[in-house]
């Protein structure tokens, strides 16, 4: 069992199969997990599609299968997994951040209050907000 | 600290968030309690605030105008570097270090208050190049670290904690800067508390660097 880290949240992947520094998706859980999916063009996600490197598709693709390990490192991206492999985390990287950030639309999330319910700053969407943060330590 | 100027400004569309940059399961949950803000207080133990906006430490405070657009990015929310000079036995502040502590707390919830009556008139609010120019710098060590981050906490809520540990202390190593890093790794090895003695240890390793960088603010210490 895998479980798959991203900016959507956790997604555990019973036929997720590690080897090395690559993480085989099935390509339906690649898409849940990543947005990408394997087309003619390459690896695509919405607009935006990279081609397979001329010879060595196979690192990337093999039949319905994304290696999304090798995908996040080929988009510059942070990907880390545990030693056991069984847990990785396909981060962003700073240039999708600072883009991000550059547009100054204040990026949405969702956060639980205290009692577990759920609240996104998007819900304030018409008010002023003063977002701050705080700690116990 | 931002109750009293909440209340003062109901009914002008204004709304506080405080997120507690808080990874251990009920760690923030006595301070809530205790304080019991009318405003909006989360919980945001991934530290997702710090991948999305570049906080670093608490307290940090963004401004986001009524059509989400970031009007200040993440900076000290009204704190100064005062408790650096504290009598670390009796807590004590010294004089002069006391009145810029409350100088930067006054200054700054003025700024906020004048900004939430005003808006985009308000000297406090940046325009579009100013908010980018402080916006936060992100390198890809920064990026690398926030995954590592969230790699360890995954793997501490899940019984791993030896190698979610080291996977804090890497993510630390790689972004020095970020307290809210440094500040939830020793909180693990200490049962519950930072360790105090580190935590000045690691503040007096500053030198003559800030801890809070300085805000770009008229009147601000």
């Amino acid at each position: 069992m895998v479980i798959v880290l991203t900016e959507s949240g956790e997604l555990a992947v019973p036929e997720a199969e590690v080897s090395g520094d690559a993480l085989w998706l099935p390509a339906r859980e690649a898409e849940a997990a990543t947005g990408w999916v394997a087309k003619a063009e390459g690896l695509c996600k919405a607009e935006v599609c990279v081609p397979l490197p001329a010879g060595r598709e196979h690192e990337l693709v093999r039949g319905s299968r994304v290696n999304v390990a090798a995908l996040w490192r080929r988009l510059g991206q942070p990907v880390v997994c545990s030693e056991s492999g069984h847990v990785w985390v396909l981060g962003s990287s700073a240039q999708h951040r600072a883009a991000a950030l550059h547009s100054l639309e204040a990026p949405d999330f969702t956060l639980p209050d205290a009692s577990g319910r759920l609240h996104s700053l998007s819900d304030y969407r018409g008010k002023k907000v003063f977002l701050v943060t705080w700690a116990s330590w | 600290m931002w109750q009293a100027l909440y209340e003062e400004l109901a009914g002008r569309s204004f709304m506080v968030i405080a997120v507690a940059m808080d990874s251990r399961e009920g760690d923030a949950l006595p301070w809530i309690e205790a304080a019991k803000p009318t405003y909006l207080t989360l919980i945001d133990r991934e530290h997702r605030l710090a991948e999305l906006y570049g906080v670093v430490n608490v307290p940090q405070a963004v401004w986001i105008d009524e059509g989400g657009r970031i009007v200040r990015p993440a900076e000290a929310a009204g704190a100064y570097e005062g408790f650096r000079k504290m009598n670390r036995a009796t807590r004590e502040l010294p004089e002069d270090a006391a009145r810029l502590t409350a100088q930067a707390k006054t200054t700054y919830v003025s700024a906020l208050r004048d900004w939430v009556l005003r808006g985009a008139e308000s000297a406090h609010a940046f325009a579009a190049d100013q908010a980018r120019a402080h916006l936060p710098v992100l390198t890809e060590d920064v990026a690398t670290a926030q995954a590592m981050f969230r790699l360890g906490q995954f793997l501490m809520r899940h019984g791993e904690r030896e190698e979610g540990d080291r996977w804090l202390q890497e993510a630390s190593r790689r972004h020095p800067d970020s307290w809210c890093i440094w500040r939830q790794r020793a909180g693990v090895t200490e049962l519950g508390l930072a360790a105090l003695p580190d935590f000045w240890g690691r503040v007096d390793a500053l030198g003559d660097k800030r801890y809070y960088a300085p805000v770009d603010m008229p009147g601000m210490p």
